[in-house]
């Protein structure tokens, strides 16, 4: 078992994963205090966020207590002083998945909480520019999500004007 | 968009209506929210602890005293099709705003469709200028989860290909950022050298750009007879050139007056925008992964970490100039040390049978056809494995629900990260630093859009 930072939020299940990696399962209010805390203590680059779709998968080996829904939000938080790096994986919600949004802390995250906005749906408060990134504005779906089917929607040209 | 917490696009005019990507793109600064505004405007640091203060941005400035003007997607300076659009007034940058998504294949939804053997064909296209570091980075997170033991001539010849690759890399980003500056003859000569790396590549894995080399479980074939002469007149060769690149550039007036002091970026503001590799090197932190973090047999190795001073376009230069030359001597390193042995783990998991058996044995024919049709399962779990790829980290988050297809491929690409530094690093310069910008930052879109 790993100690997180003395202000982070209490009652965070903390959980070892593979190598010298540490998994955090903060929920959605603990979410960003957390990440917070995490920063304020040394770990000074955010590496990766993305969004995962657990709608087939519902059965994923979690620690005991964490309620899972069906989307997550994993975040990579390197930490260069102290040569670790700690995984969170929040469970975003199900119906309509919604985080805190990490830009205020590192604005390097904008561009991929975009994108998992752009491919899951995923909607992070307070991001100030929650547009798609990688898929045409006005694209219906959100193309990583499980019951969105791959290569069975034809091609949507954008704003194409028709037949001439 | 029906929800209201998304910024939903505006059209503004009917003309601009055919190329417009709505709000995807830069926005009249009245139909812009102000934290989107200062990033835009390269504000980075403000956000972080300090008092962002929105009157410092001139919301009052007319919109016909600047121009928003469009660069891309398809312009010869951007590398591929980044598109970027640039708020200028008179020749200087404002605010500039990447539009990336024009490269866009869903690999990582392909990812969830082809079994762990295909995946590797499906990584190595990512990063087309790298492909053995995308392959590395699938390989271990996969290899991470199946728990098995690679033989150490395989992590050798795996080391000695991303460190070539990582010549070949930069030897193309010395031709296209030679390319952007116009000297012309630093092109021919950048693209002449790369030419002996990719003829080892054919040589070894059959393929010169996607190699599809480095799989689970070890490398495709073993090195070809001979390989250490081939190697040793590559490094012989690129060694002695990169002292010609140093007199042809270095010291060359006119390189030097659109690369140094151009576009500099500090410590603090790279790491809070997530920027790693040369772009966060040349601000004098000494991370790099190969060192920090070793993986595959970095720590047998002797080499240096090059970092720089300033963070403006002459380190980045220097960097991946010096960085050729410790590349060249860690191949050299493995030439010596190389050890024998087998080339690809002989765990009948992930390995096929040999072809000499599959002739007599019906069980190895029913075992050969099992792996390469349904593919091995991977035990249920989940994994981030980083490594250092010739623009930063390049990681591969997989997750496995035990069965033979990933449930879950994210690659953190490092150009897409990167990517949000252009911002910060063109505001107040002119729109020709602007091409140093996009050249030194170094985006190849494949890996950007995936």
């Amino acid at each position: 078992m790993i100690e997180l930072p003395a202000n982070a939020p209490a009652g965070v299940i903390t959980a070892d994963v593979l190598k010298s990696d540490i998994g955090c399962f903060p929920t959605r209010e603990q979410y960003f205090g957390l990440v917070s805390a995490l920063k304020a203590d040394g770990f000074e680059l955010c590496a990766d966020v993305c969004g995962v779709d657990y709608l087939e998968y519902a059965e994923r080996s979690l620690p005991e207590g964490v309620l899972p829904t069906r989307f997550e939000v994993v975040v990579n938080l390197l930490s260069m002083s102290r040569r670790q790096r700690v995984r969170i994986r929040v469970q975003a919600g199900t119906e309509s998945p919604a985080v805190d949004s990490l830009f205020t802390l590192y604005p390097g995250s904008e561009a991929m909480e975009r994108e998992a906005f752009d491919m899951f749906g995923i909607i992070f408060n307070g991001h100030p520019d929650l547009t798609r990134i990688l898929m045409p504005e006005d694209w219906e779906g959100h193309p990583l999500r499980k019951d969105y089917g791959a290569g069975r929607v034809p091609v949507q040209f954008k704003e194409a004007p028709g037949p001439r | 968009m029906s929800d209201p917490t998304v910024r939903a696009a505006e059209r503004l005019e009917p003309l601009v209506v055919e190329t417009s990507e709505g709000a995807q793109g830069l926005q009249r600064r009245e139909a812009t929210p102000a934290g989107e505004l200062s990033r835009e405007v390269g504000s980075v640091l403000r956000v972080d602890g300090h008092a962002f203060d929105p009157s410092s941005i001139d919301y009052e400035r007319r919109d016909d005293e600047t121009m928003i003007i469009n660069m891309g997607p398809s312009h010869p300076s951007t590398h591929g099709v980044l598109r970027i659009m640039l708020e200028l007034d008179g020749e200087f940058v404002l605010r500039a705003k990447p539009v990336i998504g024009y490269l866009h294949t869903g690999m990582e939804k392909t990812g969830e469709e082809l079994s762990y053997v295909q995946g590797a064909t499906n990584v190595t296209r990512m990063d087309y200028l790298s492909p053995v570091t995308n392959e590395l980075s699938y390989s271990l997170a996969v290899e991470s989860l199946l728990g098995i033991e690679v033989p150490e001539r395989a992590t050798w010849i795996r080391m000695m290909m991303s460190e070539l690759n990582r010549i070949s890399s930069h030897l193309v980003w010395m031709a296209t950022n030679g390319m952007d500056l116009g000297s012309t003859s630093m092109m021919i000569y950048g693209f002449r050298e790369r030419e002996l790396i990719l003829a080892f590549f054919e040589k070894t894995a059959g393929l010169r750009l996607n190699l599809n080399y480095v799989r689970p479980g070890g490398v495709a074939a073993d090195l070809p007879d001979g390989w250490e002469d081939d190697v040793t007149v590559i490094c012989d060769t690129i060694d002695e050139r990169t002292y010609e690149y140093d007199q042809l550039l270095t010291g060359q007036p006119i390189f030097r007056e659109r690369m140094v002091g151009v576009a500099p970026i500090t410590a603090e503001e790279a790491l809070a925008l997530s920027v790693t590799g040369p772009l966060l090197r040349s601000t004098g932190v000494p991370w790099d992964l190969r060192r920090t973090m070793p993986y595959l047999a970095y720590d047998q190795v002797d080499f240096d970490v090059i970092v720089g001073t300033y963070g403006d376009n002459f380190d980045r230069y220097a960097i991946r100039l010096n960085e050729m030359r410790e590349s060249i001597r860690i191949i050299r390193q493995c030439i010596e040390m190389m050890p024998r042995g087998d080339y690809r783990s002989q765990d009948p998991k992930v390995t096929p049978p040999p072809r000499a058996r599959i002739g007599e044995s019906m069980e190895a024919l029913i075992h050969h056809f099992k792996l390469f049709t349904e593919g091995f399962h991977v035990p249920q779990g989940e994994v981030y494995s980083a490594i250092e790829s010739p623009r930063g980290e390049i990681g591969c988050y997989l997750v496995s629900d035990g069965g033979p297809k990933p449930y879950r491929i994210h690659v953190r690409a490092p150009s897409f990260v990167n990517l949000q530094a252009v911002p910060l690093l063109m505001r107040g310069g002119s729109m020709s630093d602007a091409i140093t910008v996009i050249s030194t930052v170094d985006p190849i879109m494949g890996e950007v859009d995936r």
